[in-house]
Parts: structure tokens; sequence; C-alpha cells
């Protein structure tokens, strides 16, 4: 790797991770705001115009909040806990690739091998990209366990427990999943998948593999155990889960992981399923209109995520072990089943 | 350079950890220090150049399996081992382990360990063709069903009126 694409790699690391960061404290705002709006209430509207400053509010008050160590917890577990849940939480953005290739414009300011060239908004293209996310996610789920377990708290056990027991049973539906999708762009590669939906709007995996698509949405909110699967920190029966005795910054960590985890499911439908920067007209639309619609498919599953939160209840346990096993899974072998019959017949695509 | 220096690092983590593993007598630490050492060898594997067997280690081993094992330990609560006076079996499983030790050295020395065999293509297309070529066909397939064998144990051994 020569300097210059390091340097543009650093320069992409940067601006990407400081792009969620501020989508994270957006999503924390807009997230109570439409809640509320569902509920007949206002929300957070006095910091600030619309309320527009309570992220900012809230991460100084987390700031000068104390930390509470429990007592009898684990100290290492409990403090390693956080940080491996954000480590991962953010490890899964570098092989994701957010917009289309694009040209730099050419000002006389920059030097000469800046002025043209061409960049890819992903910072590594790995030849594995979705079975990196795929690893990355499994070593995330041990960040809720140990905090479960390093708490010596009865709620956040139950929750730890419940939310292994979860992430196993819907990580498999989701794997599988991906699996028809893979088949059909004959690669593992994220940029390669979104080229292969290009072309006109039948040609999105949101119908070619319509039953993934359906499977990997409902397995997806259930990793990130957004309601209706927020059994490992339901507030009404543990409290607040895995999660109940962290206080201060180790608990604001714990809250980015998991609205980052969110936003990167968002993103991977987008990208995987809807046809990324494509619009479906069956033309190559010019990099920032492909990047703007990317951006509209993004809010839109966010917007969904905060939708299902206010309009469904939360699964009761066997339920959710029952809707794991016997439908998503089997359905998502099925699909497999078939797409791999079709693309043996007709080829990909 | 640097990948040696990676090497270096993630080899005594690897060792490490798995130290830790045998060592450790609370067996939630020991479930945690595995993890590591899967996540530190499936490292190794990246700079093998096979990122895919190195994201299938973190997917199948740390990810599925040990989500499984710490699962059963947190349900069971299980506590620290006791110490068990056994002295003479200690002895003659040190005994045994050094045995051990001498026959993987000796094997390892007589092998060539430091090139890939001939015919290998250093990418996963590569490794399956050498793999599923008839050379090592038996091998890989004698494994599989070695393994199964061992489910098919642990399942008479757990359910006793099946």
């Amino acid at each position: 790797m020569t300097l210059q694409a390091l340097l543009i790699a650093l320069v992409l690391i940067v601006v990407i991770f400081h792009a969620h960061l501020g989508l994270f404290s957006g999503m924390t705002l807009i997230e109570r705001r439409v809640l509320a709006f569902m509920q007949f209430r206002l929300g957070p509207n006095r910091t600030g115009p619309f309320g527009l400053l309570q992220p900012v509010a809230d991460g100084i008050k987390l700031f000068f909040k104390e930390e509470v160590m429990p007592e009898g917890a684990n100290k290492f577990g409990f403090f390693l806990a956080p940080m491996v849940a954000i480590v991962c939480a953010f490890s899964a953005m570098a092989v994701i690739p957010y917009g289309p290739a694009f040209h730099l414009p050419s000002f006389g300011f920059m030097p000469e091998w800046l002025r043209g060239r061409l960049i890819t908004p992903q910072i590594a293209d790995l030849e594995i990209g979705l079975l990196f996310i795929f690893a990355v996610n499994a070593v995330g789920v041990y960040a809720i366990v140990m905090a479960g377990w390093a708490a010596n708290n009865k709620f956040s056990l139950l929750g730890g427990l419940r939310s292994s027991a979860q992430m196993f049973s819907y990580e498999l539906a989701l794997g599988l999943s991906w699996v028809g999708i893979i088949m059909l762009a004959g690669s593992f590669k994220v940029g390669d998948i979104v080229e292969a939906q290009a072309g006109p709007i039948w040609k999105w995996n949101l119908f070619m593999q319509f039953p993934a698509f359906v499977v990997y949405l409902i397995a997806g909110t259930a990793e990130v155990s957004r309601l209706p699967f927020d059994l490992p920190e339901g507030e009404t029966e543990l409290v607040a889960g895995f999660h109940t005795e962290y206080s201060s910054m180790k608990f604001a960590l714990i809250q980015m992981a998991e609205y980052v985890n969110m936003i990167t499911v968002a993103v991977l439908v987008a990208l995987l399923f809807l046809g990324g920067w494509h619009l479906g007209l069956g033309f190559a639309a010019p990099p920032l209109v492909g990047f703007l619609a990317f951006l509209a498919k993004v809010g839109a599953i966010l917007f969904f995520f905060i939708w299902l939160r206010g309009t469904l209840p939360r699964f009761r346990y066997d339920q959710l072990m029952d809707f794991g096993w016997k439908i998503l899974i089997p359905i998502a072998a099925i699909n497999i089943l078939v797409t791999a019959g079709l693309v043996a017949f007709l080829g990909q695509r | 350079m640097i990948d040696v220096i990676l090497f270096y690092v993630f080899a005594a983590f690897t060792l490490v950890s798995a130290l830790v593993v045998a060592g450790q007598r609370n067996p939630t630490y020991s479930a945690f220090s595995l993890i590591v050492t899967f996540c530190s060898l499936s490292a190794i594997y990246g700079l093998l150049g096979s990122p895919f067997i190195a994201a299938l280690q973190v997917i199948v081993y740390a990810g599925a399996i040990m989500v499984l094992f710490l699962f059963v330990l947190m349900l069971l609560n299980v506590k620290e081992e006791s110490e068990a006076p056994r002295k003479a079996l200690a002895g003659a499983g040190g005994v045994l382990v050094l045995l051990f030790v001498v026959q993987v050295a000796s094997a390892l020395l007589k092998a060539d360990v430091f090139h890939a065999p001939p015919g290998y293509e250093a990418s996963t297309v590569g490794m399956a063709q050498l793999l599923f070529s008839s050379r090592f066909l038996y091998v890989f397939e004698a494994t599989s069903i070695l393994i199964l064998s061992a489910l098919v144990g642990a399942v008479v051994l757990a359910k006793k009126d099946l």
C-alpha cells in the first residue's frame, strides 16, 4: 500500500467514524421525538430549537455522572465488556461501502495525485466482506454476555443468558438469509452485491430474494435487540437487563454500541436488498444522486426500526425461540435450496 | 517485516491465552480466554493469506460454539474447581504430556513445516483444490467421520435411555 492510499484510508476512517458518531447522537434524539409523536406526546423539545441540543446535553450529563462499581463485580470483565461492545460495533463499518465510487474534483490547491482521483468510500475491500461483518457480530455477543456475567446481579445475568440464547438462534437465520444473495452475486464483497443489483428495480434483492429480505430484516432486528426482540434488556422484567449495573460513560458506550449496530443493520439492508446507491431506473445515476438515494434508504429503514418500537409488544421467551428455530430458519433454508436450483439451471441473474 | 512482528504478537497471545485456559480454576475465565485463543489464531490464519479460514474460525469456534459453552456455564453457575488431592495421577499425566510433547516435536522436526506442500496456491480456492484432491480427500473425510463418532458418543453418554 502506498503512502497516498494509506492517507486516503486514514481520512476515510476518520470521516466514516465521525459520521457514525453523529448519526448515533442524532438517532437518540430522532428516536425519542418520533416515538413521542407516535404516542401523542411532545418528546424532548426544550434544549435548543426543536430539542436539537438534547444529545449534547445528554452527553455532558453522562460524562459528569458518578461511576458506580457494584460490590462483588468482576472488575476486569466489567471494564472490558463496554470496550468489546464498542470495538465490535465500529469494526463492522470497515468493509462497508458507503456510496458509489466517485472522482474527486480538481482544484488548484490540491496536490497532483489527488486531482480527479477515483475514491471508493470504503475503508477496506476485503475478499470476505460479509463474512467479516458476520464474524465481528459474533464476537460482539460476548460483550453482552460478559457484561451480564461480570456485574454480579441476577437481572444482569438473566439478561446476558437471554441474549446469548437469542443471538445464537437468530445469528443462524441471519447467516442463512445472506447465502441466497451471495449466490446471486457470486461474491462476498458488499460492493459486488450492490453492483449485481444494478438495472431496473426488479433486479433489487428485495424482489429477487424476498424471503431472504424478510428473514434478514427480522433476524437483524433480533441481533440488535430492538423491540419486539428486546428481551435481553426488557425493562418491565429485568430492570435494564445486562446493563442494569452500568452507569456514566460505560453506560453511554453500551448504548452507543447498540445504536451503531442498528445503523449497521440498516445500512446493510439498504445495500444488500434495496439496491444500495442504485435508483432502480435502469441507468447509472451520478454519484451524488446515488449517495443521496442510499442515505434515504438507510433513513427509511431506521425509521422502520423506530416505528416497530412504537407499535409492537415484546415477544414471550418461548415464542421467540419457536419463531427463530421453527419459522425463520426453515424459510431461509428453503430459500437457499430454491435459489441454488435456479442459479444452477439459469445461471447468476 | 510487519507481518513477522504481527505473527509473533498473535502467536504470543494464542499461547498465553491457551495456557490460561488450561491453568485457570474458574471455568468462566477459561471460556473467555479460549475465545481470545480462537480470535488470535484467526489473526494468524489471516496473516498466512487465508482470510476465509480466518473468518470461519471466528464465526464457528469463537462465535457459535463458545456462546453455547458460556451459556451452559452461566446457566449452571459453575463454581471454581476445588483442589483434588491426586498426586499419583498428576504424575502419570505429567509423564504422558512429556511423551506427547516429545512425539509432536520429533514429528515437527522431521516434517518440513516452513514450506507449503507442492502445488499449493495461497488462496481459498487453492486450499480447497489441494484438500479435495485425491491426495488428501481420504484423510479429510476420515476426520469428519471421527468427529461424527465423537458426536454420537456424546449423545449416547448424555441420553442413557435413548
